[in-house]
């Protein structure tokens, strides 16, 4: 007995979305553009920490985005700084997910005192306030890359333990699960060939939000000092714009750049993940479906209602 | 009654949590804390005082069991050490003028925030596809997707420096008096303006969404529609019949968005020098003052824990459902 392949051309169900979706082409798109900068970017753009010129120049035909108050360009730092912000914060997306993931689906499959246990736990992370709790224990251990991402995942879990927990009871009432347990499959087993599977979906949602959350907290991190100030990415570029002063000598340039590129990124994954929602949302395909078909009609579309109806 | 008493049940289990992360806290240093935590004191404090200040960390010789024991007994009393930054105030001291800062600046933006936010939900609920369901959302989508502290240097950079219409930074002007006259007070919102400003435009774009989407479905539902057709106005019907239930689930996170709205306001106020928490943290953190840093972490989150319980009183007196089964 197996699970009803609902993740079968998932893929393919997900390019489909993102080409009809107008929303989800353009966050694709801006997410491959920073891709490929995060990739090739740093082959290309030099030396980060080369000092190019007299600091807190503004923008010119030879410094594009102008340089900063140690005289280094901003552009360069920009494009290097891609690499290490966003592989950081993609790791710690995948990782936070994967740690939730464990804990709610554990807790969603087994319920009773198993589910009152990790719930509780996970609801004291969820309302211990993340941003303190990150600082001190950063600020405890040896500053770099390793202990910002450390902290993230630490404070940053539960969310998606709470997520996966009302999956995994949803999905623990369904029929073919029931039948794995009376065919007395093992509990393993269940989790990883039976629930999991039909978790994809939402997991990769989850995977993006969690790496928006990943990379606004790691630059607020790296902006408070707490990364390895040494190293270019875009949280350290703006701890040395603010402390720098660049904001009272009127060099806008330091600090836009890299605020804008974070946003960008955040904004093209929520994009991309309000794409992904007509996918595993399908009253919102249908309501969407409806109201072409009505305006087509010339109808006003009104509030109906759709139904969701099993393909013949 | 018995709901409430649950709630307060898991916030203790909380803050107890949150002591316990702050007592292990300094042993996650290699090496031995202790002498990690102390060596900045060293010349400032006589051997006796350091020997007292181990105690409230519960960094004394025996076994952990009976550190940790120590450590609580302290924390109970509310002792939380000498800050080294700030030598030779106690922790409560320094963070007790700091907290009424941060618990305005913040408090003050997230109930904004919610209020408005809710209400432009509402309104774009009501006047589905109308402009402000529209271009809004994803307007404030992406204002939310940049960082808070950014959105504050940005605001900063235009309205303080550029244009000058409000002041650099900090919480009242270094010539006014503290007190509680109009001039002062007027100066104060004057101040904190900016910095509530950029709170309230990052975080509005969830309470919107949230409200939208909600009152979709409740404006769908039996009770509405026969509230309608009993005749009644528009706008008793949308806001004491559907927003008032559409309400719910956005007060149930509100608790978690304080929390997250704190966070992010600590930012602000850095960029803001505003003399709140968290710019206590970051001079606590640039100057190594663990045992600051750590009474600000609990400070934080006991007020975290204690507004979250008010959310349970509203929900409470919103949900009848909730009311009636807890009696």
């Amino acid at each position: 007995m197996s699970a009803p392949d609902l993740t079968r051309g998932t893929l393919g169900a997900w390019a489909l979305a993102i080409r009809r979706d107008r929303k989800a082409l353009v966050g694709a798109s801006l997410l491959a553009l920073f891709a490929v900068v995060a990739v090739f970017g740093p082959f290309f753009a030099g030396d980060p920490t080369a000092l190019v010129g007299i600091p807190l120049q503004a923008p010119s035909a030879a410094h594009w985005l102008g340089t900063n108050g140690q005289g280094q360009d901003v552009l360069t730092q920009l494009i290097v700084g891609t690499r290490v912000s966003l592989a950081l914060g993609f790791t710690v997306g995948i990782l936070v997910v994967l740690i939730g993931a464990l804990v709610g689906v554990t807790a969603g499959y087994f319920g009773g005192r198993v589910d009152g246990l990790l719930s509780v736990f996970s609801n004291v992370f969820l309302v211990l306030p993340g941003m303190p709790l990150a600082i001190v224990i950063a600020a405890y251990l040896p500053s770099g890359p390793f202990t910002v991402g450390l902290v993230l995942v630490v404070t940053g879990w539960a969310w998606n333990a709470r997520v996966m927990r009302a999956q995994a009871l949803a999905l623990r009432r369904r029929d073919f699960v029931a039948a794995a347990i009376v065919a007395g499959e093992s509990d393993f087993r269940i989790l990883m060939a039976e629930i999991l599977p039909n978790m994809m979906s939402v997991l990769v949602a989850q995977v993006i939000g969690s790496t928006v959350y990943a990379i606004g907290a790691q630059v607020g991190l790296e902006f408070l000092g707490l990364g390895d100030v040494s190293r270019v990415t875009w949280g350290t570029m703006l701890y040395w714009a603010q402390n720098d002063s660049a904001l009272l000598t009127g060099s806008w340039w330091t600090f836009v750049p890299a605020g804008l590129c974070v946003a960008l990124v955040g904004f093209a994954l929520t994009l991309v993940n309000s794409g992904f929602d007509e996918i595993t949302n399908p009253r919102l395909q249908l309501e969407r479906f409806w109201r072409v078909h009505l305006i087509r009609r010339g109808q006003v579309p009104g509030r109906s209602t759709p139904v969701v109806r099993e393909h013949a | 009654m018995r709901y409430l008493l649950k709630r307060l049940g898991f916030y203790l289990v909380a803050a107890w949590a949150a002591v316990t992360i702050n007592f292990f806290l300094p042993r996650l240093m290699p090496g031995d804390p202790a002498t990690a935590l102390f060596a900045r004191f060293k010349g400032k404090l006589a051997p006796e005082a350091i020997d007292a200040l181990r105690a409230t960390f519960g960094l004394t010789e025996g076994p952990l069991w009976s550190q940790y024991l120590t450590y609580l007994s302290h924390v109970l009393r509310g002792e939380m050490g000498v800050s080294i930054a700030y030598f030779p105030a106690p922790v409560s001291q320094v963070i007790g003028t700091a907290l009424g800062w941060t618990l305005f600046l913040a408090g003050s933006a997230v109930v904004l925030s919610f209020a408005i936010g809710s209400l432009l939900g509402v309104a774009a609920a009501w006047w589905r596809r109308g402009w402000v369901d529209t271009w809004l959302p994803s307007a404030l989508v992406f204002a939310g997707s940049l960082p808070y502290f950014w959105l504050a240097m940005a605001a900063l950079y235009l309205f303080g420096f550029q244009l000058g219409w409000f002041p650099l930074g900090h919480a009242y002007a270094d010539d006014s008096v503290p007190g509680w006259n109009l001039a002062f007070v007027v100066d104060v919102l004057r101040h904190a303006a900016l910095p509530m400003l950029t709170i309230v435009i990052a975080t509005l774009g969830g309470w919107l969404l949230s409200m939208r989407n909600t009152m979709i479905s409740v404006l769908g539902s039996d009770y509405v529609n026969l509230a309608r057709a009993k005749g009644l106005s528009p706008a008793r019907v949308v806001l004491r019949y559907a927003a008032r239930n559409a309400l719910l689930p956005s007060v149930t996170s509100f608790g978690m968005a304080l929390g997250f709205v704190l966070g992010g306001s600590l930012l602000t106020e850095i960029v803001f020098s505003y003399p709140g928490q968290g710019y206590l943290l970051v001079q606590a953190v640039r100057n190594q003052d663990y045992p600051l840093m750590q009474g600000i972490f609990l400070v934080i989150t006991l007020a975290v824990l204690a507004a979250n319980w008010m959310v349970d009183l509203v929900y409470l007196w919103l949900d009848a459902r909730t009311r009636d089964s807890a009696s």
